[in-house]
């Protein structure tokens, strides 16, 4: 069971509504609900959670139940890109997260989408036999103007993002640090945009998994932290509807 | 604050209105960082005291000094031999700069992708708000990275700046270059204080410089214990104080403050929980006031052990030999320390890699951070190197790059627990 919403301004609200609409959809009332774990950047706002995880864990504990393996999670999302490694339990090995800048994150493909008058919703659904043009620059504000001009100089639209892609997906490819990955899950709202996962297949050469909803996997992981951190009594973790 | 304090700063030279709004931002940030802290040792009330005294007390002693016709130099490394200083009774101040409220002025002068301790070093010069760097005679300053040799060049248009040259390696040639630097300095020093360094005086410098070593040395010591007796924080802020401070006075004091420690160690009390993870940092220097990392690791429940940085270990690394009777022999002595710091300005530098791996051990830390601020490249470079040596000893390691600013700090704080859910696992 589960519900989505964005942020927003305040974290708190956002939480206390998903928390509702879950209970709602549920049939189950606050009282019944043992152990909330609470996690990402609002994480430390929700005042209704007994415990708070970062999402490097949740995430790796979410996609470790789902494919029960070790492996590489690459989560792009509106802030930041990270790079998870996961080992058969479900415990972090090693992570890796962008600096303060926003090369290779879901913002860079935000602000490229607007310079081509595009939703970033749109930037996955083009088509794929293209050659993708270059981009030389990694920088958000230089990738910018670089957009601009190809534009101008009448470079394909579906031309300019492939190469976007492309460069988002090299960006990833330097954060693993030359070790070649085996099983690679991609997560986040960036994993939404097919062609950025085709890209990431293409530069590391292996296959690049989604699970069925890339931005809950997280929250997922919460859940089976909650339920541990409430004596985890029962062995199995039940399935997730809609999972 | 007091009117003769106004009156000194306006003496100086300095920006009163701007220094006005610098001081605001600095009381918020000592109050929320270190007094909410639990159970802090007695002895840190002397250093509290000398921050809030930095730009007053501690500048009034200085101008005293100068009126008196002692030397007061400015250094900005921990290889700037200021035992030469000390010998001529002389004032020196390390002059790092570790705030952001100076840097965008810095970048006026400076490109913009350039690290920000010298961007804020310079923007405290440009912008007239710091007292030290209004009281001093000159400036000594090192070719160790390179956009501190480039800064010297600027910087001099506003205050004079001695450049050493520092070798970038460590053999029998480099030791002779570094030993004929100090030579050269030294005359230096004889000709702006009017005193000449004899052998004598110099041993009295060194030994000065080496007490203080040695009084750091003990309390770094002090927090091997489990639980540890002081915070990260704590112990940053006194390696911090180092630089400013009386040298006889700060060294009495650490070590007063660690018979407290080393009793509280025989109680087996500390400021954290037993067991609670310990942390080493390791990287660029923490100039004051910068505490973001040690604040942001310690409210996340861990505890800073150490620091091998110029703001920890390697500030009081290299104790000088005190038997040399010529000052020549002490002259070769002080240049022996070049061997004895690894800063990752030399190459190859791979003596760091093992002090990092034998403080771990003695500290019994659980895991390390690698921080380094952002457009460093010696320190941005080696952590490769550095990062791989600690995950083949076993030793988890979480690299961190950031400035001054406040904007990455919630993004830091997600690592950084991450990294602590990691180890505990
Ligand atoms: S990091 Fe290197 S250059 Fe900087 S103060 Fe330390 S020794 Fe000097
Ligand atoms: S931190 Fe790095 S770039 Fe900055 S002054 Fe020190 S060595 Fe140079």
């Amino acid at each position: 069971m589960y519900a989505i919403r964005p942020t927003g301004w305040s974290p708190r609200e956002a939480g206390a509504e998903v928390l509702a609409r879950v209970l709602d959809k549920a049939g189950l009332s606050r009282r019944e609900v043992a152990y909330i774990v609470g996690t990402g950047y609002g994480r430390v706002a929700l005042n209704f959670i007994d415990h708070a995880v970062t999402e490097i864990t949740c995430q790796a504990r979410g996609i470790n139940y789902l494919t029960g393996k070790a492996g590489t999670i690459i989560d792009i999302g509106g802030q930041d890109t990270k790079v998870i490694t996961v080992n058969e339990q479900g415990k972090v090995v090693d992570f890796v997260m962008n600096d303060k800048c926003a090369a290779g994150t879901g913002r860079f493909l935000e602000v490229m989408a607007t310079a081509m008058g595009m939703d970033v919703d749109e930037l996955g659904s083009l088509p794929e036999n293209v050659n993708p043009v270059n981009i030389s620059s990694m920088c958000t504000v230089f990738a910018e103007s670089e957009v601009i001009s190809l534009l101008a100089g009448g470079a394909a639209r579906e031309e300019i993002v492939a190469g976007l892609h492309r460069a988002v997906a090299r960006r990833v490819k330097s954060m693993l640090k030359n070790t070649a990955p085996a099983t690679v899950v991609f997560t986040g709202g960036g994993a939404k945009n097919e062609g950025l996962r085709r890209a990431l297949a293409a530069e590391l050469g292996v296959e690049v998994m989604v699970p069925a909803e890339p931005q809950i996997t997280g929250a997922l992981g919460a859940a089976i932290i909650a339920w541990e951190g409430n004596g985890g009594a029962v062995a199995a973790v039940p399935k997730i509807s809609g999972q | 604050m007091s009117d003769t304090y106004r009156e000194m700063w306006r003496e100086l030279n300095m920006d009163l209105e701007k220094h006005d709004v610098f001081l605001g931002t600095l009381p918020v940030a000592f109050g929320e960082v270190f007094l909410r802290q639990d159970n802090r040792p007695a002895g840190m009330a002397y250093f509290d005291n000398a921050l809030a005294e930095a730009h007053g007390g501690r500048i009034q002693e200085i101008l005293a000094g100068k009126k008196a016709g002692r030397m007061v130099a400015g250094t900005f490394c921990v290889f700037a031999p200021e035992e030469l200083v000390f010998a001529v009774d002389g004032i020196s101040i390390g002059l790092c700069g570790g705030a952001q409220f100076t840097v965008p002025t810095g970048e006026q002068v400076l490109p913009r992708n350039l690290c920000p301790l010298i961007k804020s070093a310079m923007g405290f010069k440009l912008d007239r708000i710091c007292p030290y760097f209004q009281a001093v005679d000159f400036l000594i300053g090192e070719t160790t990275c390179d956009g501190k040799k480039k800064t010297w060049e600027i910087l001099n248009e506003y205050v004079p700046t001695y450049v050493m040259e520092l070798p970038q390696k460590k053999g029998a040639a480099d030791l002779v270059l570094w030993e004929g630097e100090i030579h050269r300095l030294k005359e230096e020093i004889e000709r702006r204080s009017g005193r000449e360094i004899t052998a004598d005086r110099l041993a009295s410098g060194i030994k000065m410089a080496n007490a203080r070593r040695d009084a750091l040395a003990r309390l770094y010591r002090a927090r091997r214990a489990d639980p540890v007796p002081i915070s990260g924080k704590d112990a940053l802020l006194i390696s911090q104080l180092a630089f400013f401070d009386d040298p006889e006075r700060f060294t009495a004091q650490v070590n007063s403050l660690c018979d407290e420690l080393e009793e509280r160690i025989a109680r087996g009390e500390g400021v954290t929980r037993k067991g609670a993870p310990r942390i080493l940092v390791t990287g660029t220097p923490m100039a004051l006031p910068y505490w973001k990392l040690h604040h942001l690791v310690e409210t996340a429940g861990a505890v800073i052990v150490g620091e091998e940085t110029c703001t920890g270990t390697r500030y009081f690394a290299g104790r000088v030999a005190e038997d040399g009777q010529t000052v020549e022999d002490q002259v070769k002595d002080l240049a022996r320390r070049l061997t004895a710091i690894n800063c990752a300005c030399f190459t190859p530098n791979k003596d760091r890699v093992e002090d990092i791996l034998r403080l771990v051990r003695d500290a019994r830390a659980d895991g390390a951070i690698y921080f380094s601020l952002q457009f460093c490249q010696p320190f941005g470079v080696e952590g490769r190197l550095v990062e791989r040596a600690l995950q083949e000893a076993g030793v988890p390691v979480l690299r961190l790059e950031s400035d001054y600013s406040e904007e990455d700090a919630a993004q830091l704080k997600t690592r950084i627990e991450a990294f602590l859910e990691m180890i505990a696992s």
